[in-house]
């Protein structure tokens, strides 16, 4: 449903400000979010300060050096920290991405580090992401066949492999969805840019046998077609993919067997 | 608060099996709004202003007569195609089910009302 403004406990305050790295010539101010569900506290922006001399190229280095050197409560997914898990999503200086490919240089100013915009927060900067796995889950995301099994493999032209670049890429890191409008009002029944490209990924795979009941189970005035080409989600994928454009497909495969 | 699992939750009711219909219906009306929205509001513009019985010599013509009750009938067909979407984005439950109801009345009204005018102006003494 749409939301305006942010309820009661969750408008957020102004936090703590650490104290600034000793005798550092190179400094840069990052307000992070917090939120942390055991102390019945509002959410807060703390302030940091980061000796830029000693700290890596990337937004997630400072985040590491801030939680290894400064506080170690701040709360924070990593793992991979090369974009290929997709765990660091958050929303930096406004826009949703990977924080560990994405540099401070490209940043004016202090750095702005808050969770995925509109998610339920777990702490700090982690969203809840259960929904969004149980969606990806929905739109069946494997091979789906009904031949028996070759004694090989299922085989695939290089020309039909092709058509799977730029949605094969996906790593689930959920910056495309929650910079969705329409995944904000209508999140709970609208599949989301980031299901609905897996899901072409799938009817377009020309070894799945199961395109049908895909396009059957999609056909829906929430599910799909809450998509309004708005393009948020092309313009923030940190991997350069475009969820708009795989969504429109699945749109013109839907008009295309009706007449 | 239930005890639903987080696939449940997803599941909801299941695909409406629906929609295609309305997308594609929406975008042919785009279409021949394209036409005839510049068709319809040259002669209404042309005879604004002037009497009774040149607006209805200008709408005896059928052609003219046609193309003003094809306008309003997608004119208002579109409308209420859109203001369903705009609904179903921002309101739910039981107010954006009210609201669906009153705009698709609503529209089905102004339609009949513009096609009878245009048909009694057309035809009428």
């Amino acid at each position: 449903m749409v939301a305006f403004t942010l309820p009661k406990n969750s408008k957020i305050r102004t936090g703590k400000t650490w104290p600034k790295p000793e005798g550092a010539t190179n400094v840069r101010k990052f307000q992070i979010y917090r939120w942390s569900p055991d102390d019945g506290e509002n959410p807060r922006v703390d302030t940091y300060f980061v000796d830029m001399d000693k700290c890596g190229p990337m937004v997630l280095d400072a985040l590491i050096k801030i939680k290894n050197e400064i506080d170690p409560t701040l709360t924070f997914r990593r793992s991979c920290r090369e974009g290929i898990c997709g765990s660091c999503a958050m929303n930096i200086d406004g826009q949703n991405t990977l924080a560990c490919i994405y540099g401070m240089d490209e940043i004016k100013g202090d750095v702005k580090i808050y969770p995925l915009p509109h998610m339920p927060v777990v702490k700090d900067l982690i969203p809840d992401l259960t929904h969004f796995y149980a969606q990806h889950a929905s739109i069946m995301p494997w091979l789906e066949t009904k031949t028996n099994a070759p004694q090989k493999e299922w085989r695939q032209s290089i020309e039909d492999r092709k058509k799977l670049d730029g949605l094969y890429e996906c790593v689930m890191c959920a910056s495309c969805s929650a910079s969705c409008p329409s995944y904000w009002w209508n999140g709970d029944r609208y599949l989301g840019p980031a299901a609905l490209l897996h899901a072409y990924r799938w009817l377009i795979d020309s070894r799945d046998e199961a395109t049908g009941e895909r396009l059957d189970d999609l056909e829906d005035p929430f599910k799909l077609y809450r998509c309004h080409t708005i393009m948020n989600c092309a313009q923030t994928c940190p991997k350069g993919l475009n969820p708009a454009k795989a969504i429109a497909e699945v749109k013109k495969m839907m008009v295309q067997r009706t007449i | 608060m239930r005890y639903l699992t987080d696939r449940a939750r997803v599941e909801g009711l299941g695909s409406a099996k629906q929609g295609t219909a309305h997308f594609w219906e929406q975008r042919i009306s785009a279409i021949a709004l394209l036409f005839l929205v510049p068709l319809f509001i040259f002669p209404f513009a042309y005879n604004l202003g002037d009497g009774y019985e040149a607006v209805r010599a200008a709408y005896a013509h059928p052609v003219n007569a046609i193309i003003a009750i094809a306008f309003f009938i997608t004119v208002f067909l579109h409308l209420f195609q859109g203001l369903q979407v705009v609904i179903e984005d921002y309101v739910h439950g039981r107010a954006g089910m009210v609201l669906i109801i009153a705009s698709r009345l609503l529209c089905t009204l102004f339609a009949l009302v513009g096609v009878y005018a245009i048909i009694r102006i057309s035809l009428g003494a």
